[in-house]
């Protein structure tokens, strides 16, 4: 138990192995540590970043599909309208038509009645002239009473 | 039974003695290197304490410094995850206490509780198996707890106290150094009357802070060596009692795994604190 030499020797022996520890084994053990303290820091505040921006992107896909369904609602009633738009039309055109061939058959039958009464006014004045030539051959000259014959023809 | 174990008939206090004995070596009055002749002479190496404290530490180094070559960020191995518990523990230890900036005191923590812990571990070996192994290959003495050799303690707190004057003059300048050493408790007067009794009052204050300055390293080896000396001898009794000894021993040793481990981190922890008070100003 006497102090002795091995004092000196132990003193050595620790200054080396602090030395060694100093030099080799703690810088790149705590290194490892921090870098991966580090990384898990990192590792959570992009778990929070993506997080966040899903939320966002829900955000945003949220007001796309607002927006389109909006789009969507505005197109249907705007071919709503053009479809009324264009029955309505097309009834519109229907009555035209309908009324423009009235008109025409109307107005056909109009000449074919008038024609008709013409040619009947026409023929019974040929036979009203004729029969009355007929009476009057044996009283009266024609062309005297050619006028009164015209005028008779047209009150028929 | 191991009181009559090795080398022939033996009383319990030669058996004692003989488990208290170093290994030592000297050069002699010729000049010739001898074996255990070496009784006060201080010169002598112990031999077996400084085998198995280089050994010890060797095998911490090692361990160690394997970690750290190969230590990955991704995929620590189990060992690393185990070491690294180790690193952290003593980094928290010194950044809860030290609160400069140093590079040498969190790795000289870890050196001194991983080292201390493996020397005191020692205590558990079987207090006979190494020694009559020895005695098989020829040495007569081997102590195989470099702790409970006053010497390796007082190695340790030696370079400590040179660490402790080193951080001193470092932070406060060799003035500060002296200031501390004089000046303290009691301020010495400087003007009056007073200035007649001021080389008293700092031949007081010298000799009060440096007492408290060497009792640093003593208590600080006296301590572990003290408890690890107690522990031994403890075993080497219990040793000696037949076929008692196996509980007994057992008892012991789950006792000695807390003194064991509780004396390496207070070894750590003082010097931790013995350095930040050197270099933190007042």
């Amino acid at each position: 138990m006497d102090i002795n030499m091995t004092l000196i020797g132990q003193t050595i022996a620790m200054i080396v192995f602090v030395w060694f520890c100093m030099k080799f084994i703690w810088p790149p053990i705590l290194h490892a540590l921090e870098e991966r303290q580090q990384q898990i820091e990192e590792g959570l505040a992009a778990a929070d970043k993506s997080q966040e921006k899903l939320v966002e992107a829900q955000a945003k896909a949220d007001e796309i599909v607002a927006e389109a369904r909006h789009q969507a609602t505005g197109i249907l009633d705007q071919a709503h309208a053009r479809a009324n738009e264009i029955v309505a039309e097309g009834k519109d055109a229907g009555v035209k038509e309908r009324e423009r061939q009235l008109t025409a058959a109307k107005t056909e039958i109009e000449a074919e009645t008038n024609k008709a009464r013409e040619e009947l006014r026409g023929q019974v004045s040929a036979i009203a002239i004729a029969s009355a030539e007929k009476i009057l051959k044996r009283e009266i000259d024609g062309k005297a009473h050619d006028d009164i014959l015209g005028k008779l023809a047209q009150e028929i | 039974m191991a009181a009559e174990g090795g080398h022939g008939p033996q009383t319990s206090g030669e058996y004692i003695t003989h488990h208290l004995q170093n290994l030592q070596a000297c050069k002699n009055e010729t000049g010739e290197w001898v074996w255990n002749q070496c009784a006060g002479n201080p010169m002598a190496i112990n031999v077996d304490s400084m085998f198995w404290s280089v050994f010890l530490g060797l095998i911490f180094c090692f361990l160690f410094w394997r970690v750290a070559k190969a230590s990955s960020v991704e995929k620590p191995t189990k060992w690393q995850a185990f070491v690294e518990i180790i690193v952290e523990f003593v980094d928290s230890s010194v950044k809860e206490t030290f609160h400069g900036k140093s590079n040498l005191i969190a790795p000289l923590g870890l050196t001194i509780f991983v080292w201390v812990f493996l020397m005191n571990l020692m205590d558990l070996v079987p207090v006979d198996w190494i020694p009559m192994l020895s005695y098989a290959l020829g040495i007569e003495y081997m102590k195989v707890v470099p702790t409970t050799d006053v010497n390796i303690t007082f190695g340790m707190s030696i370079a400590v106290f040179l660490l402790i004057i080193y951080y001193t003059i470092a932070n406060k300048g060799i003035t500060g150094f002296i200031g501390e050493l004089t000046l303290h408790p009691i301020a010495p007067p400087l003007k009056g009357a007073g200035l007649l009794a001021a080389p008293f009052i700092i031949a007081f204050n010298f000799i009060l802070e440096s007492v408290a300055l060497l009792a640093k390293p003593v208590s600080l080896s006296l301590r572990l060596f003290g408890n690890m000396f107690a522990g031994e001898l403890i075993f080497i009794l219990i040793a000696l009692l037949g076929i008692w000894q196996l509980p007994l021993h057992f008892g012991w040793a789950v006792f000695h795994v807390l003194i064991v481990t509780l004396q390496a981190f207070i070894f750590m922890m003082l010097t931790i604190v013995y350095l930040s008070l050197a270099s933190e100003k007042h």
